[in-house]
């Protein structure tokens, strides 16, 4: 292996400054804030419902601020969940290849993960 | 992936034993040694030291050791008082300077004395800072000004502009605090560290400086500054007692600042 003779300096400049990252790290605050909310109202609301029937979690679910709600915890956790997916596998992953690959997955089972509760919820909702 | 093991050839392997001959109060120190011409892996020496005839400080027994029982015993030490920064390692698993340590602040039996963590080893205990070095200039610390200097006085600062530099301006870069940050052990390549950030913190809020914006455009990055994950190793290992973890969340809250939320 040839040693490096760039200077240090050159090393450490690098690529220089992204000058991105701060809507990362206050988007990641914003959505925590949220969920803290989202998920009182959802632990209390499923616990309303331990002793019910199908019918009447269906018709709970489909009242439509209860539908709002949940698609808003929805959106919010995977959004959330995919931000701070990002912040391990940037921290651990240094394969670059592996690294790109990996976050751009999970941005798409993020996608298709709030999709698929959301539908799943709207149907409920829209009664089809 | 990072790497959480040691590669083989680093992996430390027992030492030679130096007994204390005839010794009134004697302690164990556990020192890592590696050098680089013998091909050999690293190893800890054991070294018993009589307290009877040592200085109170872990700096003074290590120098006993270099002195009178091992002088192959490599380690950076200079102003002996807490000021140059120079002997900082990993005692008794905690980064901190080794002249203002006390012996008798180690935990019961052997002290263990490591150099500081996931660096470079040049020799024994000293690391190889030159990458750190490096980043502490990248983020050009120095008053920049676009103002032209008054011609017959200084640049004045007011004394509450002036207290805002206190909790900063006494780092030292002795390096402890980087080298104590799992972030900065994973992705120190990139990633600023505590030390570095604070300083370029203490450029940030000095009144006299005019560059903000550019300094904060600079740090504004996914790896240099928002690797800091508020682990705050940094804020308990710092030997001056300094907090860089709170230095860091002031330059994201600027940052914000800036922006629309």
């Amino acid at each position: 292996m040839s040693k490096d003779l760039r200077n240090p300096l050159a090393r450490a400049r690098g690529l220089g400054s992204a000058k991105e990252g701060v809507g990362h790290w206050w988007n990641q605050r914003v959505t925590a804030f949220g969920l803290v909310f989202l998920t009182l109202y959802f632990l209390v609301t499923v616990l309303g419902l331990i002793h019910s029937d199908y019918a009447t979690a269906r018709a709970v679910v489909a009242k439509p601020w209860n539908a709002v709600l949940l698609v808003a915890l929805i959106v919010t956790m995977f959004w959330h969940a995919v931000l701070g997916l990002q912040v391990v596998i940037e921290d651990y992953v240094h394969t670059r290849w592996l690294e790109v690959l990996s976050l751009v997955l999970i941005k798409f089972i993020a996608v298709l993960g709030t999709l698929a509760g959301v539908l799943a919820v709207l149907r409920v909702a829209l009664g089809s | 992936m990072a790497e959480f093991t040691l590669p083989k050839n680093s992996q430390i392997q027992p030492g030679k034993h130096f007994p204390a001959k005839d010794a009134k109060k004697s302690r164990t120190f556990k020192v890592y040694r590696w050098t680089p011409d013998d091909g050999q892996n690293p190893r800890t020496d054991t070294y018993e030291v009589d307290l009877a005839s040592c200085g109170p400080m872990v700096l003074d027994a290590l120098l006993k050791i270099k002195n009178e029982i091992d002088p192959t015993l490599s380690l950076r030490r200079s102003c002996r008082e807490g000021i140059c920064g120079s002997c900082a390692m990993n005692i008794d698993g905690t980064n901190t300077l080794a002249c203002t340590k006390a012996i008798s602040d180690c935990g019961g039996g052997t002290v263990n004395i490591y150099p500081l963590p996931h660096m470079p080893v040049v020799k024994d205990l000293v690391p190889d800072l030159t990458h750190f070095y490096a980043q502490f200039a990248s983020i050009k610390p120095w008053l920049r000004t676009q103002s032209p200097a008054p011609a017959d006085k200084e640049r004045l600062q007011s004394p509450e502009d002036r207290k805002k530099l206190d909790g900063l301006y006494e780092c030292i870069l002795c390096a402890c605090c980087s080298t104590s940050c799992p972030s900065y052990w994973w992705n120190g390549d990139r990633y600023l560290g505590p030390a570095i950030l604070l300083q370029a913190y203490r450029w940030i809020v000095d009144s006299r400086d005019e560059d903000t914006g550019s300094r904060l455009d600079d740090l504004e990055d996914p790896f240099k500054l928002y690797r800091c994950h508020t682990i705050m190793n940094c804020a308990r290992t710092c030997p001056k007692g300094l907090n860089p973890a709170k230095a860091i969340a002031e330059i994201k809250k600027l940052i914000v600042q800036r922006r629309s939320a």
